[in-house]
């Protein structure tokens, strides 16, 4: 059992790992049956399944003797990024009146989101 | 090592078919979708498994060059997602 051989093992059980990721992300994408639900499923796939997907492809780099780590910058990008999609989707589903809009804030008027500016008010 | 090597390409095969099904299950709801929100979330997802297919081929290839190819897809997909959830809002991308 040299190293190499247990790495190929590792990459290997880090593939399957992240296949099974992409699997539940995909059909909770395809199965659930509201769009704010909908929107979770597929972070799954986003972070943890190509995050394991790109952790075998560095330990695969290691393991054919050609060492690089640069695939992190993959990762940090997508682990930064995701949330902000999210954010926007999430956005349109309110604005759409795809989703219940949420309940009245406490204080303010109405959320900051639905808020239209004074300047774009018409009548 | 022999057993290592068979026991990787089955992993790889695996990891193509897992891609390639989520692929076709985006796309499903992608036509289905009753909602725009919807579309551009099913396209997003389509992004993100075209880049796992991407690095998948890099490693069964054990090629590095796919790495770049990798990272313009990430930035691609996210610029495109932000436009189109920005059009949906705003009608307009840029003001």
């Amino acid at each position: 059992m040299t190293a190499q051989i247990i790495g190929t093992y590792i990459v290997s059980l880090c593939l399957v790992i992240g296949s099974g990721f992409v699997l539940v992300g995909a059909i909770g994408l395809l199965k659930f049956n509201d769009p704010m639900t909908r929107l979770h499923a597929p972070t799954k796939v986003g972070t943890v399944g190509i995050g394991m997907l790109l952790v075998a492809s560095i330990i695969h780099s290691f393991d054919i003797g050609k060492p690089s780590t640069h695939e992190v910058l993959i990762l940090v990008f997508l682990f930064v990024t995701a949330p902000i999609s999210a954010n926007f989707i999430g956005k349109v589903n309110i604005h759409r009146r795809a989703c219940d809009t949420p309940p009245d804030p406490p204080r303010d008027d109405t959320w900051s989101t639905l808020s239209v500016p004074e300047a774009e008010r018409e009548g | 090592m022999i057993l290592a090597t068979q026991f990787l390409n089955v992993a790889l095969a695996i990891t193509f078919l897992a891609l390639a099904v989520g692929q076709i299950m985006s796309m499903v709801r992608l036509v289905l979708g009753p909602t725009s929100g919807d579309r551009v979330l099913a396209l997003d997802t389509m992004v993100i498994n075209a880049l796992g297919l991407v690095i998948v081929l890099g490693i069964y290839k054990g090629v590095q060059i796919y790495f770049e190819v990798a990272l313009l897809i990430a930035m691609l997909g996210f610029v495109s997602t932000v436009a189109m959830a920005r059009f949906i809002l705003r009608g307009d991308i840029i003001e």
